[in-house]
């Protein structure tokens, strides 16, 4: 479980980030939504570390962030798995360089051990046969499987996705939320997933925060997102035609069971 | 200004603690290593080679056409090309030019990686990214570069040569003397030295500029055209200092 208490953060004098707290629960996709340039990035890279904020506490599983030293925090970080929104791999590694790096760098493995594993990683993200590639060789749905591959490698306990299906079709999307999904329930890991997208919040959005304007102005799951009384967060979800037709679907079937309740 | 400059040195000197760490993984290391000697260095040899041939062509042709007395010998015209070479080519002007080619290359192989967040990914694995990317590129310019630094003396004298050899101007044995008479071994050790120098300037500037762009790849090429002339310009304030106190 990964708690944020009353994150603040300012650039150059402009909060960014007002006093958002949130809780991460593990063993499930937790999802942060919210308009481009809410702040998504920026909370998901104060919560790992990568960016401080002024204000506010992280704490992973009941540990202070804040107060780890650096031995404890490398110790935190290669229990972190991150997935960067444009996938950031390593350039002049090969699809399998990449995998590896990881392991290579942090692991006591061998070198037999280390193949082994990321082989199975790779096949796990249904990636074969794309071994000796480079990342420019590839398309932008295989780079993001690649990206979970390395992500996962070092058996992570937390995993953080930065809009992981934006620049994607509609069905590689869905392919990727699920095996976003399917790897945080097999594994039990506390996945965080930063996105702007209504289907991947219906589809895999078992635990959902949304931050407007830096703001935290809701949190709840994908049933109740639709009941909600906020209206920025009403705003957000049916900001297209078809969700605002899903709404009034909704709100028929609402009426109906209410009035199956009071006859 | 000079509040920023100041402030620049400070972040510098910052990055310099990161960078300067002992691997914790040598093998790692080495291979990258190998992979950098290859790319900044061998890589160079080409360029090294025609340049320093044309220019040490035409400094022996200008010092022919200008020493036209007769109370100076004709050799002088090899000894003063040599002298030149030696001195001044070789070390500074050729590290100049390698400030353009290597340091726009580390800044913007860099800068890409920071601004694809390729830095932040290996930070999130807890990896010492400063020290990972940067360490092996200073060490195999540093380790490599006084090859090209001989390389670059021994290929203008041949280009001088090729003048005495396909013109009139000079008789091939009067060059040959005159790159022989008056020779100071520590000239060579002099050269050397300052492009041991100037070599951790142009990478470890290019590698500051590179490490802390902001931005996108607009900012990436403003990073490497700030890197070639950050370094250029230490290249020569430390050329001045190293030659007041090497050659005194
Ligand atoms: N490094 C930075 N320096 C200054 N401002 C930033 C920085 N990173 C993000 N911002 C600002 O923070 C706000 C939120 O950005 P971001 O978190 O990237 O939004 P998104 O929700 O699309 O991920 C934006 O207004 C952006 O301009
Ligand atoms: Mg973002």
């Amino acid at each position: 479980m990964i708690e944020a208490k009353n994150v603040s953060k300012w650039f150059d004098g402009v909060q960014v980030l007002h006093d958002i707290s949130a809780v991460f629960e593990t063993g499930k996709t937790n999802l942060i939504i919210g308009q481009s340039g809410s702040g998504k990035t920026v909370f998901m890279k104060c919560l790992i570390g990568l960016m401080t904020p002024e204000e506010g506490e992280i704490l992973y599983d009941g540990r202070k962030f804040r107060a780890l030293n650096s031995e404890q925090k490398r110790q935190l970080r290669s229990e972190i798995g991150m997935l960067f929104q444009g996938s950031a791999l390593f350039d002049n590694e090969t699809v399998l360089g990449n995998v590896m790096f990881p392991l290579k760098m942090l692991s006591k493995m061998s070198h037999e051990e280390q193949l082994e594993r990321a082989h199975f990683c790779i096949k796990r993200v249904g990636l074969e046969n794309a071994d000796n590639k480079f990342p420019s060789e590839i398309s932008g749905g295989m780079q993001k499987r690649v990206a979970i591959a390395r992500a996962i490698a070092l058996n992570p306990k937390y995993l953080f996705c930065d809009e992981p299906n934006s620049g994607l079709d509609p069905r590689t999307s869905i392919l990727i939320d699920n095996l976003l999904s399917d790897i945080t329930h097999e594994y039990g890991i506390t996945t965080i997933i930063n996105t702007h997208d209504m289907n991947s919040v219906l589809g895999i959005g078992e635990h959902i925060v949304f931050i407007n304007k830096g703001h935290c102005d809701w949190s709840g799951d994908d049933k109740t997102i639709f009941r909600s009384k906020s209206e920025s967060l009403n705003d957000f979800v049916f900001a297209s035609k078809l969700f605002r037709e899903v709404k009034l679907f909704l709100e028929r079937e609402y009426e109906a069971e209410e009035n199956s309740d009071n006859p | 200004m000079i509040i920023g400059s100041i402030k620049s040195f400070g972040r510098y000197c910052v990055f310099m603690n990161h960078v300067f760490r002992v691997p914790e993984k040598w093998k790692e290391f080495f291979k990258q290593l190998i992979f950098e000697i290859n790319k900044l260095g061998v890589d160079s040899i080409p360029l090294v080679i025609i340049i320093s041939i044309f220019i040490g062509a035409v400094i022996c042709i200008q010092m022919t056409i200008n020493i036209v007395s007769p109370l100076i010998p004709s050799y002088s015209t090899g000894l003063a090309t040599r002298e030149i070479l030696l001195l001044e080519f070789s070390s500074t002007m050729m590290s100049l030019i390698l400030a353009g080619k290597v340091g726009s290359n580390i800044a913007s192989e860099i800068g890409t990686m920071r601004v694809t967040e390729q830095i932040d990914a290996m930070e999130i694995m807890g990896i010492n990214s400063a020290s990972f990317i940067v360490l092996p590129k200073i060490v195999g310019f540093v380790l490599f570069v006084p090859v090209l630094c001989v390389l670059s003396m021994f290929m203008g004298l041949i280009g001088g040569a090729l003048v005495a050899e396909f013109t009139s101007m000079l008789t091939m044995g009067n060059y040959i003397f005159g790159i022989q008479s008056f020779f100071n071994e520590w000239y060579v050790w002099y050269g050397i030295i300052k492009t041991l120098v100037f070599a951790f300037i142009i990478t470890s500037v290019a590698a500051y500029y590179g490490y802390y762009v902001k931005g996108g790849s607009l900012e990436v090429g403003q990073a490497s055209t700030k890197a070639v002339v950050s370094s250029s310009i230490l290249i020569l304030l430390a050329d001045v200092i190293l030659t007041k106190l090497l050659l005194q």
